[in-house]
């Protein structure tokens, strides 16, 4: 099931879904947001412990993810329940999918599933059609942080203004 | 808990006067910290900069930039508005070495009793960390250091360089003169 090519690559278009989400447990999918720049963070689970926590780092973020209008999408096979609780200790307001049943079927849609049950800790950004715009495939150990993010919502400024003028 | 897969990441914003330095203007090697006054691997690192800047005090400086998790850490933007209304009376470095040495003590009440002991006015800074008369400076601190590849806290760059390893005194020894030979 999990795509043979690795990761999903820039170009191609994203795969639709939708999965239940923190808060309430509403389904979500990057599609509710197209004409808005979507980053998809596949992590491999709730409280995995690497220093620096990385769905906290993007939460103190968040101001900058909002000049770019860009919506944070954090998934893991994690069910909605552990979700629920690992948003509120580390105070994460943005959404937090479960890809939990069928498991990891959405990873594994994105390339980002390991054999190990988990999802990958991979980066995925989408322009505002819904196109694979960037990814980045992390060590599951390594926090890979948010400059190649915001290098990529800067590309996709770049080319819009390009397309405009 | 790097590993060698990791791309280097770079500091992005370049060292300026308006940064809170500590150590010779000539020194060879540039640290520069993103931290987060309320976080316990930072309150760990603190002894070991000291140090590191006590025995190699010719040829290391070191840059402090903030970076408060405030989701996690509840009082550490406000501890980072503090520090930078010290720094504007020219008592940055004080206050820092305040806040790292009270960690347990960072709630509104015992911080005004720090600001009193680093002999500044607690009312008077309060009042501007109120006004958020500094958040813009720790916002953009936080902005560069994000740009930057900043993924956690403490995050050390050496000479522009990230530093993926530890923070006991030996592991920045070994940084700081690696850099300085390079």
């Amino acid at each position: 099931m999990s795509d043979p090519n690795g990761l999903i690559q820039p170009g191609r278009t994203a795969p639709g879904f939708t999965l239940p989400a923190t808060p309430d447990g509403a389904l979500l999918g990057p599609e509710q947001f197209r004409g808005r720049p979507v980053v998809l963070a596949f992590y491999p689970a709730d409280w995995s412990p690497v220093c620096g926590d990385q769905m906290s780092l993007y939460q103190s973020a968040a101001p900058v993810f909002a000049q770019y209008r860009a919506v944070v999408l954090g998934l893991s096979v994690d069910s909605i329940w552990s979700h629920r609780a690992f948003a509120e200790s580390r105070g994460i307001e943005f959404p937090l999918l479960a890809d939990f049943e069928p498991k990891g079927e959405v990873a594994r849609s994105y390339g980002a599933y390991m054999p190990n049950g988990e999802a990958a800790r991979a980066l995925v950004v989408l322009d505002p059609a819904g196109k694979v715009t960037w990814s980045y495939l992390s060590p599951p150990d390594v926090n890979p942080g948010a400059d190649g993010i915001f290098d990529a919502l800067d590309q996709l400024a770049a080319d819009r203004k390009v397309m405009a003028g | 808990m790097s590993t060698p897969l990791q791309v280097t990441a770079r500091l992005r914003d370049p060292v300026t006067t308006d940064d809170h330095i500590r150590g010779p203007a000539d020194a060879a090697v540039t640290i520069v910290e993103y931290g987060d006054f309320q976080c316990q691997f930072c309150g760990a690192a603190y002894p070991n900069l000291h140090e590191l800047l006590r025995q190699r005090a010719d040829t290391v400086r070191l840059v402090y930039r903030y970076f408060p998790i405030a989701n996690v850490h509840p009082y550490a933007e406000r501890a980072a508005e503090t520090a930078e209304a010290a720094g504007v009376r020219g008592r940055f470095w004080e206050m820092h070495d305040w806040l790292y040495e009270h960690q347990d003590q960072l709630d509104p009440v015992h911080l005004s009793l720090g600001v009193e002991q680093v002999g500044l006015p607690p009312d008077e800074l309060n009042a501007e960390v109120e006004n958020r008369a500094h958040a813009d400076r720790v916002r953009r601190d936080f902005v560069g250091g994000i740009r930057s590849g900043v993924n956690g806290t403490p995050t050390l760059f050496v000479n522009g360089i990230r530093h993926d390893g530890g923070y006991d005194l030996p592991d920045l020894l070994t940084a700081a003169d690696a850099a300085a030979n390079a």
